[in-house]
């Protein structure tokens, strides 16, 4: 049998590397080092765009109207004075100074604040633009009363710049942050600070945050590295101190430690030759990996401390138990890895870093546990302490009941399944990215402090007027004009506005200030004369481009909407697609875009796409444990206990939680290759005795529970304890993805020790068992 | 013998960078400026078609036919006046800008649109804003008017090619969007060959590249200027037809009434 073949290569490997300790020592370190040399690469990608990947319809579609109408980068000041009335000479001369200071940040090629807005005004055959507010000296009581009025008519201002009630203000800073250089939007973030503080010194009774595209992708950064600093050392010391409390040695602790280190900095080093950008969510991969190795550990020094305990030297426990462990730890490293590499079949490339990383780090672990351990714990005087667990007699009893009650139980199990199961459809996905950062984060309270008083998120409407130079038209216009006020009476949406507010502000401007002429003019001509004085009225950095494209074929429509889930943003923009096919009379379509409804589809298109790579998981785990018994009926009987507690899982969070952004697309992967391993440890023993030693299947279970069941037992313990930490990151998403393959690992062995040896009991108590048997069948 | 030489000179720019701007390097950088405008002095009235491409960060272009007539500046303080008449695209056809420079104050504008047949004052401090969605705002279009900066030398070397006096302008006026220009001058002919443009953050912003220089008398024109935005990657080519000296236009030709009449 080729497990016997296995053994051998465990046992040949186990005696080599304790025989050449020093060399194995010494090559182990050395290569794991000289690989983590490759981290030197890896840098904090700060960009919310890194999540979407590069053929992404919908960020395709973002990507290109950025390229039409630039970049929409911005940096946000949100002034609040604590009094609540911006319209004083105070807050307004705060706005005036936070204005000029956004002129200094890195890549500024736009500021709109209260202070420089352009007002127009037409004043017999006179059009007079100026800035609201240039100068400190300007600020007079007629003035302020003047500002106050125009801030409430003004499409451009009311809401957009300056609050309902005019109890906060925005500065806007948009900035051209060059793709290539790292850290850009947290250096752009650090001066935006500076200048907060600056602010703040001189208008101590207001408050300031900071918003914004700019500062939504430096929080992913500080996210990032609040859990590199947090996160990591809490999973060590938790992970160290579970290992001293089962073996109750220093040494094991250490040999564990050993193998964490090397085998994450392997990953890390790995990670930086391939080109990973470091985010919150591939940043998951340390806790990931030390949980596994630990796992791969468990299992060595568990087989080491049976063989001493029956009273084998620890030179010949070591390799017995590396032989002995050879091949569970090979095929769950191999499923482990098979199932982190599906990430790559994600949409986003997050999860590909994450799972690549993940998958070299689990390798390591693999070969280090049949190596470095091995040779290092020859080193160290292993003593262990403490009573035998009682794991085994909990698994007599278990086995006992199972002999007796397997129908009773698998069915009440497979209904109770069933029943969690049923509620799948129900979970709703919802992947709002403020909410991906934990309260305790400056980014976050800036977004919770902004809901009162503004729209948070830019949603960008590109109208289509289906040929060049037709924007001008005023049919398309009126159609623009349409949709305009349309957006305005959707409850989303804070703020909307268009080119065609532009125009009909220009019409009225150049007829005196007449009513009447508050619309668009009938002749295209006049437009595009009207455009041209547009242009020529405009301030420093703004330029027509922003709303309509080179070619004069589209012009872009920015609704500014509060933070609204997932399905009211589906909602909204399936309704404005409507308006469009209803009201678009043939000259107008519309597509959009932003990064508002690029979050709205990433987790569909995640799942669609990890759909697709569940199917080549489910396929090669039936490949491999097939291989493994050589059964391939056996292969497929595993899918059982392996599917199941990935769909009772979602069941079990529709019904606690019912919402879950798009890391729910990589639980499924991470959490089968994981739980594979107690399949693997369970019929390995349960084939033992029942295929080879021909033991009656009760007595195989029996044998199967009290051998593998305290390891499955300490496995789970170990690996739900790793990822639950995840619950403590600043990033909801791995805090998701962490929970949900925890309550997925306790499933799991739940199914595993329980519905697995019922259904192989129920199946042998059938009259035709001898037939029938599938394991009979198989051997 | 070299060693020592590039020592000296070495030390003396040390020197003479830690003395603050002299006063020496603000006569010199006045006295460079001043020389090429003077250059410039006599033309009296210009016309010259232009072709405008603007060119955005995808490599997407569209293109404006305008013509640009010029009356030579009169007394301290006034830049020249211009008229700007747009030809294309179709739909502005006839609209015609009426502009008169101050250096450093807030120019002077009329606006006639034909589409309301009207002639409008337009009243704008906002000298820093783009040229009708070019990458020239309209400061730039008048940059090598004396006085709009304070000048201060700085070097003297051979860029793009020619020897070349490197000022650097500060902006007088109080609204401009720069916060320094640097200026090239080249010291065969004395006309203004580059300007670099630094934001209000410190940050270079734009290029302005004059190409082409030709000759008509003793007045020299370049053919082509080249502006380059750093920061959102877009570039607005001006290309000049044949500059008509002589277009037989009177001071009334640049009255808002004029406009009227086009």
């Amino acid at each position: 049998m080729a497990s016997h073949h296995m053994e051998r290569l465990g046992q040949w490997s186990a005696e080599l590397s304790i025989r050449f300790r020093w060399l194995v020592l010494g090559a182990t370190i050395l290569i794991c080092l000289g690989v983590s040399y490759g981290a030197s690469n890896l840098k904090f990608a700060s960009d919310y765009r890194v999540f979407f990947g590069a053929d992404n319809p919908d960020f395709v579609a973002n990507e290109m109207a950025q390229g039409t109408f630039g970049k929409a980068d911005n940096m946000a000041f949100l002034l609040i004075p604590k009094d609540g009335e911006v319209f004083d000479q105070n807050t307004l001369s705060a706005t005036l100074d936070l204005s000029n200071a956004a002129w200094t940040l890195p890549n500024v090629s736009r500021v709109d604040s209260l202070a420089n807005f352009q007002s127009s005004r037409g004043e017999g055959d006179e059009l007079i633009v100026e800035e609201l507010l240039f100068d400190q000296s300007e600020l007079t009581p007629e003035r302020i009363a003047f500002i106050k009025d125009l801030a409430q008519r003004e499409p451009l201002l009311d809401q957009f710049l300056v609050s309902d009630g005019g109890r906060a203000t925005l500065v806007n800073a948009v900035l051209q942050l060059p793709a290539d250089v790292p850290a850009v939007s947290v250096q752009a973030t650090q001066k935006a600070a500076e200048i907060r503080d600056t602010l703040l010194a001189a208008h101590p009774d207001h408050d300031v945050h900071l918003l914004g595209v700019v500062a939504l992708s430096s929080a992913f950064e500080t996210a990032g590295q609040a859990d590199s600093q947090s996160l990591i050392p809490t999973v060590y010391l938790l992970i160290l101190l579970v290992i001293y409390a089962v073996f109750r040695s220093v040494a094991v602790v250490g040999v564990s430690l050993g193998l964490i280190l090397l085998s994450t900095l392997f990953a890390m080093g790995i990670g930086g030759f391939t080109g990973v950008a470091l985010t919150p969510i591939s940043l998951s991969a340390p806790t990931i990996i030390l949980t596994i190795a630990v796992a791969d550990a468990i299992h060595i020094f568990a087989g080491v401390r049976g063989a001493m305990r029956k009273g084998m030297d620890q030179r010949a426990a070591l390799v017995e138990s590396v032989a002995l462990n050879f091949t569970p730890v090979a095929i769950t490293s191999i499923t482990t890895i098979v199932g982190f590499l599906t990430l790559n079949f994600s949409d986003s490339p997050p999860f590909h870093h994450l799972g690549n990383m993940t998958a070299a780090g689990i390798f390591a672990a693999w070969i280090l546990s049949v190596t470095f351990l091995p040779a290092m714990a020859s080193l160290l005087p292993l003593r262990f302490a403490g009573a035998q667990t009682r794991g085994d007699s909990l698994m007599g009893r278990l086995a006992g009941l199972i002999a007796t009650r397997s129908s009773t139980i698998f069915l009440s199990g497979i209904t109770g399944a069933a029943v969690l199961i049923a509620f799948v459809p129900t979970i709703s996905l919802n992947d709002q990215w403020s909410q991906y950062f934990a309260p305790r984060l400056e980014f976050r309270q800036a977004v919770d402090a902004a809901a009162p008083y503004f729209g948070t998120e830019p949603m960008e409407f590109i109208i289509d007027s289906q040929g060049s130079g037709n924007v001008t038209n005023p049919e398309f216009l009126e159609v623009v004009d349409g949709f305009t006020l349309w957006l305005r009476e959707q409850g989303p949406v804070v703020h909307a506005f268009s080119v065609s507010d532009i125009i009909k502000r220009l019409n009225r401007n150049l007829n005196n200030e007449d009513p009447a002429f508050d619309a668009i003019p009938t002749s295209k001509a006049l437009v595009a004369q009207y455009l041209l004085v547009y242009e020529l009225s405009l301030p420093y950095g703004l330029d027509l481009n922003d709303r309509i494209d080179i070619d004069r074929q589209t012009t872009r429509v920015t609704a500014t909407v509060r933070d609204v889930s997932t399905a009211e943003t589906q909602a909204f923009i399936d309704a404005a697609q409507a308006w469009f096919a209803v009201n678009g009379n043939g000259v107008a379509t519309v597509e959009v875009t932003g990064a508002k409804t690029l979050f709205a589809f990433v987790a569909q298109r995640n799942i669609e796409a990890m759909f697709e790579g569940a199917i080549y998981l489910v396929l090669a785990i039936v490949a491999i444990l097939s291989l493994t018994f050589g059964s391939l009926r056996i292969g497929f009987l595993s899918l059982i206990p392996n599917v199941i507690p990935i769909l009772v899982t979602f069941g079990l969070w529709a019904v606690l939680v019912g919402q879950v952004g798009f890391s729910i697309a990589a639980t499924g992967a991470v959490a089968v290759g994981l739980v594979v391993d107690f399949t693997v440890h369970f019929m390995a023993k349960y084939l033992r005795a029942h295929r080879d030693q021909g033991q009656s299947v009760s007595a195989s279970i029996r044998y199967a529970l009290e051998t593998a069941g305290a390891a499955i037992i300490a496995t789970t313990v170990i690996l739900a304890s790793g990822f639950a930490i995840l619950i403590t990151s600043s990033f909801k998403f791995n805090a998701d993805l962490g929970l949900l393959t925890a309550i997925a690992i306790i499933m799991a062995m739940v199914v595993n020790l329980v519905l697995l040896p019922s259904l192989l009991a129920w199946r042998s108590d059938t009259p035709s068992k001898n037939q029938s048997n599938p394991l009979q069948e198989a051997a | 013998m070299e060693f020592f030489k590039t020592l000296t000179l070495a030390t003396t720019i040390a020197v003479a960078s830690l003395a603050d701007i002299s006063y020496a390097d603000t006569a010199r950088g006045f006295a460079i400026a001043e020389r090429s405008d003077l250059s410039d002095r006599g033309f009296g009235q210009s016309s010259v078609d232009v072709t405008m491409t603007l060119t955005n960060r995808s490599g997407a272009s569209t293109t404006r036919a305008l013509r640009i007539d010029t009356l030579e500046k009169s007394g301290r303080g006034n830049g020249d006046r211009s008229l700007i008449q747009f030809f294309s695209p179709g739909d502005v056809d006839g609209t015609a800008l009426l502009s008169h420079a101050k250096i450093t104050a807030t120019d002077d504008q009329w606006l006639f649109l034909p589409g309301l047949s009207r002639v409008k004052r337009i009243s704008s401090a906002n000298k820093s804003g783009p040229f009708v969605g070019s990458e020239f705002s309209f400061e730039d279009l008048t940059i090598s008017e004396l006085g709009k900066f304070e000048y201060s030398y700085l070097e003297t070397r051979v860029v793009d090619g020619v020897e070349m006096d490197i000022l650097e302008c500060t902006p007088a006026y109080s609204r401009s969007g720069y916060s320094r220009v640097l200026c090239h001058f080249d010291t065969q002919v004395h006309q203004a060959r580059k300007f670099v443009f630094f934001d209000r953050g410190g940050q270079q912003l734009k290029t302005l590249t004059l190409e082409n220089y030709r000759q008509y008398g003793s007045v020299w024109r370049p053919q082509r200027q080249r502006m380059v935005n750093h920061l959102t990657g877009k570039t607005t080519v001006l290309d000049f037809g044949r500059f008509d000296f002589n277009p037989g236009l009177s001071g009334r030709d640049f009255e808002p009434s004029a406009l009227e009449r086009l």
